[in-house]
């Protein structure tokens, strides 16, 4: 489709809106409708827009596979992570006494940064849990594009 | 500093759950092998910390994200499921302990990091199964399990083996949907998802139509996932196609999560009471199990393909654990569940043994099997062995469930159904001597004649598994006791 001028140019413009767009349900998931898997099919649309529009060969040098694959791994490692680091960190109990937290336990995360607010282990916490769904269906979706695209065709 | 006792339940999911990404992100062969093999260890040693603290204080609850249950998710360790998660974990580690040889072999090199992190995700999937006290994330941990077990299937060398993975995708996505089905019906009617608040909300008495079509579905949804006789088409494929590895971890522990699954959607929220009483489930368990035993048991004798022939005899084996369920009492109950462990054990020993066979043969069909005995003793013997436990021979673990499934079938005043247990063994003797046959009093096939023995690195774990059959078949503290603790805790709870 790289002949078509109007299918190209258009696509260069909207591309880093569609990425903006993305990014605002990403962040904004806390607070209104969307979050992290929404804003992720949304991010990935983007990629997969520029590769059919411009080939599979322009798009990989974007986002190289081996890169993707990881992304995957990275965004739930994200998402567990937080869970265990809220595991690591002792939550202040009454009278300064240091409490164990549970698993995803977004109050294990208030203290440290106190500034942020009463509720900013809870901001925090999903926060990045959110960013490590956003991650991975962003990755997720992209590799599913690159499953379906590179096939071979299938010859007889 | 993490108090470590506390955090055990969750533990037991998240450090797979963990590791599995890290194996993607580490990449490479012998590193993301060592982490795995690690990490399935310190699982298996934590679900027995588990068991043991069950045994000593009663059952163990943790919220997860402190929210209070039934609001959000807890997972609940008690007798059952702390039995269940040992011999899981146990048998999740074992294999991986043996599968370095087999998997090199069998698998790409550039493969090998996936199907680590893959084989890390099942093990939390059926974990997460059974440990969890909350309806929905059943749902969810039996598709983390699926998904990843479909992936394991179709790394299987044969072009086949994707085409089988299709067919359990499909089958077992209707099954799953079933499930979800029913959940969804019930949290209509109840407006909780923890299982706990379900059944103290479910009017099983009133329930009507609502009540009795999300029993059905999610009775038939996990039939499929178990693989009970009209419902079991995909698994003979699978089993068959999958790497070696794959087919002795899925055969050893997939269906019986789901055996587990429904006993506790019997037990835990529907009542025995509407299930039998109300219901004839009794009825169609003990007919479904004994149709499936028989006509599984004889389709078995017909296979050329060792892996299909082990594949048919445990859609048969399933059986015997439904009959258990279906005897309605706390000896039957036992029973079947004792025979899921003493499965786990029997079939994941056979099957690595077979593993053993595809490593040095290449191939498990009976004619390149011939005469392997000679040159692969101590692998033919451990078959031998195994294939006395799925007979039930006095001595093995299998002859044990057996017997407690005998005799509660007659307290049960069943005798009929006693006789066709026994009359279905002796179909197991025909396929098993038929193996045993091949491998000891045939002329060595070309192929056998060349093979080698095993590597110490297979037999060894091989021989633990084995020797595990055998040890529970002399002393069943550890298993029948522990399973009559279950089921007694079981009938109840149900009661309550």
């Amino acid at each position: 489709m790289i002949s078509f001028p109007i299918i190209r140019v258009i696509t260069k413009i909207i591309i880093p809106y569609i990425l903006l767009f993305a990014l605002y349900v990403q962040f904004h998931g806390d607070f209104g409708p969307g979050g992290g898997f929404q804003a992720g099919v949304i991010f990935a649309s983007a990629f997969i827009l520029y590769g059919l529009v411009f080939g599979l060969p322009a798009i990989k040098r974007v986002a190289p596979v081996k890169v993707v694959e990881k992304l995957i791994a990275l965004g739930l490692l994200i998402y567990a992570g937080t869970g265990v680091a809220t595991m690591l960190i002792p939550k202040s109990g009454d009278g300064g006494t240091q409490l164990q937290c549970k698993f995803l336990d977004y109050e294990a995360l208030n203290h440290s940064i106190e500034w942020l607010g009463p509720l900013s282990g809870q901001h925090l916490g999903i926060f990045l849990v959110e960013l490590g769904v956003g991650i991975t269906v962003t990755a997720v979706m992209t590799m599913v594009f690159y499953a379906f695209a590179g096939r071979e065709p299938v010859k007889g | 500093m993490i108090d470590f006792v506390s955090q055990l339940p969750i533990l037991m999911i998240v450090l797979p759950l963990v590791t599995a990404p890290i194996c993607v992100l580490l990449g490479g062969r012998q590193l993301t092998y060592i982490l795995a093999l690690i990490v399935a260890w310190c699982v298996f040693a934590i679900s027995l910390a588990c068991l043991i603290q069950v045994n000593q204080s009663g059952p163990i609850h943790y919220e997860i994200g402190n929210w209070k249950p039934p609001y959000g998710i807890e997972y609940v360790v008690d007798a059952l499921s702390g039995f269940v998660l040992m011999f899981v974990s146990f048998l999740g580690a074992i294999v991986l302990t043996y599968g370095k040889a087999s998997i090199d072999k069998e698998i790409p090199h550039s493969k090998h990091y996936l199907f680590y992190a893959t084989y890390l995700l099942c093990m939390t999937g059926l974990m997460g199964m059974c440990i969890t006290g909350d309806l929905f994330n059943v749902f969810v941990f039996l598709e983390i399990s699926s998904l990843s077990s479909y992936a394991l299937i179709s790394l299987g060398k044969s072009r086949r083996a994707p085409l089988a993975a299709l067919q359990y995708l499909i089958l077992g996505t209707i099954g799953a949907t079933f499930l979800l089905i029913g959940i969804g019906l019930l949290y209509q009617m109840t407006g909780t998802l923890n299982m706990a608040d379900i059944a103290g909300r479910l009017d099983v008495e009133n329930g009507g139509r609502t009540l009795l079509v999300a029993f059905a579905f999610m009775t038939i949804g996990l039939f499929i996932k178990m693989a009970v006789f009209p419902l079991h088409t995909w698994l003979p494929n699978a089993y068959t196609y999958a790497p070696s590895v794959v087919t002795a971890f899925i055969a050893a522990t997939a269906t019986k999560i789901s055996v587990y699954a429904f006993i506790r959607l019997i037990y835990g929220i529907f009542t025995p009471d509407f299930a039998f009483n109300t219901q004839p489930l009794d009825s169609a368990l003990l007919a479904m199990s004994l149709i499936g035993i028989f006509i599984a048991s004889a389709a078995a004798i017909y296979q050329s393909d060792v892996k299909r022939l082990l594949a048919y005899s445990s859609i048969g084996q399933i059986g015997y654990m439904l009959l258990g369920i279906g005897l309605v009492s706390v000896g039957g109950l036992a029973g079947g569940i004792v025979h899921m462990f003493n499965h786990a054990l029997i079939k994941g020993g056979l099957f690595m043994a077979i593993g053993c066979f595809a490593l040095r043969i290449g191939s498990v069909k009976l004619d390149d099997l011939r005469g392997a005995g000679k040159t692969m003793p101590w692998t033919s013997l451990a078959f031998t062995i195994g294939g006395l436990g799925l007979i039930g021979v006095p001595l093995t673990a299998g002859f044990i469930s057996k017997w407690m499934l005998l005799t509660s079938s007659f307290e049960a005043g069943r005798p009929q159904v006693a006789a066709m247990m026994l009359v279905s063994s002796l179909l197991a003797v025909v396929y098993v001597w038929k193996v045993v046959e091949t491998l000891y009093f045939a002329d060595p096939s070309d192929a056998a004649a060349k093979a080698k023995e095993a590597p110490m690195s297979m037999l060894v774990p091989l021989y633990v598994v084995i020797a595990a059959t055998v040890v529970f078949g002399v002393w069943t503290d550890w298993s029948a006791g522990l399973a009559q603790q279950a089921a007694e805790f079981l009938f109840t709870g149900a009661k309550q």
